[in-house]
This record gives C-alpha cells, structure tokens and sequence, in this order.
C-alpha cells in the first residue's frame, strides 16, 4: 500500500481551498479478475459484513452468489444476516428517511455501483481515507472529498492523516507552476496501524471492488464465453453468404 | 374475372397449388416481381449500398428484440430502473436482449448515417429522387424522436436529465414555451406522467410512422429505380427487346446474396459490441446512467448519446440573445430540417463525386470534418480544451471551435447552389463504370 497510496502526488490545485470538491485524483488501476471465484468469495464476504449494512445491493439475490461456487446453506449460514430467504435481494432494514437523518444523504445502492464509478474508482476510494477532524464523521477521503461515509473498514486498515509538502527539485529548490504556487503533494502517513498490513488491506479491497465489479453485470463472464461462440458460427455465416454471393454472381459483367 | 385470367404458379412443387390459390386473391406474384425478381438495379453497387438494407434489417433487430423487453418492463418511475436490472440479471438471456436493443439503436444510427453520407457522395436525391430523399429525412427525424424517447425508458439520471435538458428547449420557444413544454410533460419536471407517454410513443406510435416511412421510402425508391455510384440513369439505356436496362440486374436474387453477405458481416461486428463490449467505452451506454434517475441531483456534465451530439453541439454554439436560448434551438432545428432541401440546392450537371470538381469534393470534406468535430464536442463538457488566454477574453477553445464548426455545417448547404454550379465537373459516362 505504501507503494500506491502513500504518494498520491497531485497539483497544488488539489488541495487548495479554491479547488472544487470534485477535483479528479489520478486512480489506481484496481487488479481484479470477475473469473477468479476464490477473490469474488472473499468479496461476497466483505461485502455482506461491511457493505450490506447501510447499502443495499436491491437487484442482487443471495442465491445469486451461487454462481461464485458456493451451496445454498453456505450463503444462508455465512452470508444471510438480513433476509429469510435465499432468492430475496440484498436490502437493508434502514429507511431512507433514517439514513438521511444520519447521514444526511441515502447511501447509493451499490447493485451496479462499479459499472457508473468504475473499478478504478471504488479501489483508489477504498483505499484514500483518512482522518479529519474537519468532517462531521471525522473522515475524509481523497477520491471523494467531503464524502458523508466514515471509514468502515477503519480497524483492518488503521487511521492515517493527510501530510501535505513542498516539491522539490534536485537542487531543492521548490518547483513553481505558472501562476508562482509551489508545487506541492499529498501523501497519507499511518497514525494508528491497523488489523491488517498494508498489502493484506490492498488484496481485501481489491476482492471487494472485484465482487462489486461482478455483481454489477453477474452475466459477464457467460456473456464473453456465448459471445466466443456466436463469433465462431457468424465467421462460417460470413464464409458461406460470401462463396453464395460470388457464385451468383459469376454471370455479372 | 381478372383473378381467373393469371396463370397458374409453377416451380414451388408442393406449394404450386396454394400459392396459385393466394395468387389468385392477392397480388402475390405482381408484387414478387415488382421489387424483387423484375426490380432492375444497377450492377455498380459499391461499398455504400449495403447500408440502406442494414438499416431495414437493424429495424426488424429493434421491433423484435423491443417486444421482448416490453414484456418485462415496467414504465413507472419507480420501478423502471430496477425492472431494466430484472431484465439484466433474472430474465432468462434478459441481458442479451437488452444489449441487442441497446447497441441496435447506436447500429441504425451508424447505418443511416452512411446510408445518407452514401446519398450525398452520389447524388442519390436528385430528380427524380427527391421524394424518396424527402421520405428519407422524415425517417430519420423519426428515428431521433425514437431514439430519444427511449433514452429515458431506462429512467437513469443520464436519461432523466437529458430528457430534462430537451424538453426545456421547447420551454424557449417564445410566448407559448412553458406551456408548451409542460404539455409535453404533462407535468412541470420529468415525472412518472412523462416517462408513461414517452414509453406510449417509443412502443406504439414514433414505430408506426417509421414503419409506414419505410414503406413509402422504398415504394419511392422503386418509382424511381435506384441511383448508382456514376449517378446516371441505367433506364436511359434499355434493351429495346425486352426493356430491360443493359446495366440492370434483378435485385433476386444477386441483390438478395449480396446484402445477405453483408448482413452477415455487419452481425459480426454487431456481436463483437454486444458480447464483448455493450458499453463501448461509455458511448452506446453511459457510465451516468447506471445511477437511478435523482431529480434534485443535477449531474455535472449532461451529454447525450454520441448521435445527437453533432446537433447538441450546434445549440451549445449558439449563445443566448435577447436573454433567450432559442436561437440556439432553432439554429439546432435547422440543422436537421435544412437536409430536406438538399436536392434543390444542388446545381450540379452531374449527381456523382466520381465526376464532381474540387470545390464540391473539398466541400463535402470539410462539412464531413465540421460534423465529427461537432459530434465530438457534443460529448465532452465545454471547458475540455481549456480557455484561451486574455486576447480572446478567455473563451472556452472547444466553444469557439463548436462555433467554426456550426458555421461550416451551414455554410455546406448555403453556399451549394454556388459552388456547385460555377463547379468545374467532369463528363458522365454513358453506361455504369465497375
């Protein structure tokens, strides 16, 4: 993770006050793999104990995760907190009146999340929160500043603040960009560490965007594997409609 | 009896007998002949002639594949997103349908673009032509208020703010505007009123107009016989025995192989998108969309799909004057309606660029480049090329590129009736080249 997260490096536009609050961040590529099952288990599992709580995923069926290999009574004993059955969709309890007493926005529904933010998105916002004093939960995030969702993961990936420092060239002078600024960049330094080393935290987010990846179209993979065949049968139609057409047409002059 | 006067059908084995019986009571025969195996076309089709059939085809993919998402959709503001996800993940090939649907309706568009860009680059609407052109240019605005009824069908927040966006351009039109646009709404936003009417015209009635243009088009389309990559007329040389045209082929069956060739093709490249890249990078789906429609959260960047853009484009041009935004709407009317005069600005000799000057040849060029350039910029907010600097009183780029552009795009059909006739062309040929 120190790797990826500690240097966000940014343009001093980011983080001054006059920036707006949607100023992109360069994402980091999220790893995932929708085939690899064991991941998108490890997800699902994440998912329904973190997620499901205040998010709903409300086109998603429990029994849905049947495709990632697992029975039914493993969904319904380990994966079930908030429903009777198995074929019901992943709601929460919480009324959206409530959720907007709380929180003061309805958390979105999380059913196709990864195909409006991107995988991209979800894995850097996973992995930029830090502690804020300033934000009425006490969190902040890079990707999604302001962002009304404290840090749920928080006690697997410790509390880290935002470090903010001047650039640098070789001779260590700053370097100014055109309108004189100092050139600055923002890193996240560990005040707490948590649960989980950094890379354990990394890995745990990525089986969690790429579960929200797959669960956002759960038809993907079958849709790529018919595709390949459907191509097959069309490259003979194209073959054949072609030796059709130049046999009528011989006799044109 | 005329019925009693036809002769018997042959060479349908066991089918001779109820064939000769329909044949009989309808005009089965005649019209198998007419616009098919006695409908004379020229040999010289090229490249640009499948799309004309590719498009009627991509219309019956539309029809069929729009019956079965009927069955499962819910046109309620507060079900339609999630019914378009039932569809997606617990409709058995639900999701295959949807995707033929969806990237069906960007598939006609590219195929009507070419069809029509096939029409300009060989003067298909010419005389006698000029009705199927006219005919041609009502399907397409029907098929913009198709597309764009249906855009909102998924009730997406790309949907519902771009339904927002070009409803409220009626909103400008002086005097009775508000009205107007309420009527259209049946209510003061977008609301469960509208998506119910619009979901009424997409499935029922913008479809039945097409249809009926479609008929008229290719009935037009055999009044006249059918242009060619020389734009001369093959009818001016027929064989005085059998009044055949020389250069005339019967569309069944060399016509039928060749489009089924090309129909066969162009289900390749339609499969590559539908099986291996729906979205096509944000542009057939947008990204925005997969957030359910929210009306008291503006999205940031409103774009339209990637084929009204040209046209989104040419009213972001136009800025507001007298404190109205209507000469944007009516420069982006225009734009759409001025192709129906297209046939009585041209006063070239000759109909094909094959035998066109260069001042026709770099006309058609640069409107071709005007419209990408538009069609790009219609999906990118205006700030995406930065501002200029103080000179040019920090102007966005991409505006003032968007203006040149709409400019250009007028000035192709204004300044035609003068280019082309002071155009330096070239002698048709007597018969068709291959």
């Amino acid at each position: 993770m120190n790797r990826i997260i500690t240097l966000i490096a940014l343009a001093a536009a980011f983080i001054s006050p006059a920036a707006p609050a949607n100023q992109e961040i360069r994402l980091d590529s999220a790893p995932i793999d929708v085939r690899d099952v064991v991941s998108l288990q490890s997800g699902a599992r994440t998912f329904v104990n973190y997620c499901l709580n205040c998010h709903s995923a409300s086109a998603m069926r429990y029994n849905r995760l049947e495709d990632l290999g697992l029975t039914e009574s493993q969904i319904r004993d380990n994966l079930m907190f908030a429903a009777d059955k198995v074929g019901e969709l992943m709601t929460v309890s919480m009324t959206r009146k409530d959720a907007k007493d709380w929180f003061g926005v309805v958390p979105p529904d999380l059913s196709v999340i990864a195909r409006s933010r991107g995988a991209n998105w979800l894995y850097t916002y996973l992995r930029a929160f830090y502690r804020d004093p300033g934000n009425a939960t006490g969190w902040n995030n890079l990707a999604f500043p302001g962002v009304a969702m404290p840090h749920v993961l928080w006690q697997l990936q410790g509390e880290r603040i935002l470090k903010e420092e001047v650039v640098k060239d070789g001779a260590g002078r700053e370097i100014k960009d055109e309108h004189g600024n100092s050139r600055k960049q923002i890193r996240l330094e560990t005040l707490t560490p948590g649960l989980m080393t950094a890379v354990e935290y990394d890995v745990l987010a990525r089986d969690l965007v790429n579960y929200m990846a797959w669960m956002a179209e759960p038809n993907q993979v079958m849709r790529k594997q018919v595709g390949i065949i459907v191509l097959l049968a069309l490259l003979i139609l194209v073959v054949l409609t072609y030796l059709l057409y130049r046999e009528f047409w011989k006799d044109v002059h | 009896m005329a019925a009693t006067q036809k002769q018997a059908i042959t060479g349908a084995g066991p089918l001779n007998g109820l064939l000769t019986w329909i044949d009989q009571r309808y005009p089965l025969m005649s019209t198998w002949r007419e616009h098919l195996a006695e409908y004379y076309a020229p040999k010289n089709f090229n490249f640009w002639y499948y799309f004309g059939s590719l498009a009627m085809f991509v219309l019956v993919i539309q029809i069929v594949s729009g019956i079965f998402l009927t069955m499962n959709y819910k046109p309620d503001a507060s079900q339609a997103f999630a019914s378009v996800e039932y569809i997606m993940r617990d409709v058995p090939w639900g999701w295959w349908i949807r995707y033929m649907h969806s990237t069906g309706a960007s598939a006609f568009f590219i195929c009507v673009y070419l069809h029509m860009f096939r029409a300009m680059l060989y003067g298909s609407y010419r005389q006698p032509r000029e009705l199927l052109w006219i005919f041609g240019v009502f399907i397409y605005l029907c098929l913009m208020a198709e597309a764009f009824f249906g855009y909102l069908l998924p009730w997406g927040q790309m949907s519902y703010w771009g339904a927002q966006v070009i409803v409220n351009l009626f909103s400008s039109v002086p005097f009775i505007g508000e009205d107007l646009s309420v009527w259209i709404r049946g209510d003061y936003v977008i609301s469960d009123a509208t998506l119910n009417r619009f979901f009424a015209f997409h499935v029922i009635a913008v479809p039945l107009v097409l249809l009926g243009l479609v008929v008229a088009h290719l009935l037009a389309l055999h009044e006249v016989g059918s242009n060619n990559p020389d734009g001369i007329e093959i009818k001016k040389n027929k064989d005085p025995r059998t009044g055949i045209p020389f250069d005339g082929i019967p569309f069944h069956p060399y016509y039928t192989v060749k489009d089924t060739f090309g129909v066969a093709v162009f289900l390749l490249v339609f499969c590559i998108i539908v099986f291996f890249a729906p979205e096509m990078g944000g542009y057939f789906l947008e990204y925005n969309n997969f957030i359910p429609a929210d009306p008291l959260k503006t999205p940031q960047h409103i774009a339209p799909v990637w084929y009204f853009t040209p046209y989104y484009s040419v009213l972001r041009a136009v800025p507001p004057m007298f404190n109205s935004q209507f000469p944007g709407v009516l420069a982006m009317g225009i734009s759409t309606l001025i192709l129906f005069f297209l046939p009585w600005l041209d006063r070239s000799p000759v109909k094909s660029i094959r035998y066109r000057g260069p001042l026709y040849k770099s006309a058609l060029a640069i409107f071709v480049i005007a419209f990408f350039l538009l069609g790009y910029l219609g999906t990118e907010p205006t700030n995406v090329w930065g501002q200029f600097g103080d000179w040019l009183g920090g102007a966005d780029r991409a505006t003032v590129a968007a203006r040149i552009g709409t400019i250009l795009y007028f000035l192709f059909f204004v300044l035609m009736p003068w280019y082309t006739s002071i155009d330096k062309t070239r002698p048709e040929p007597q018969r068709v080249t291959s």
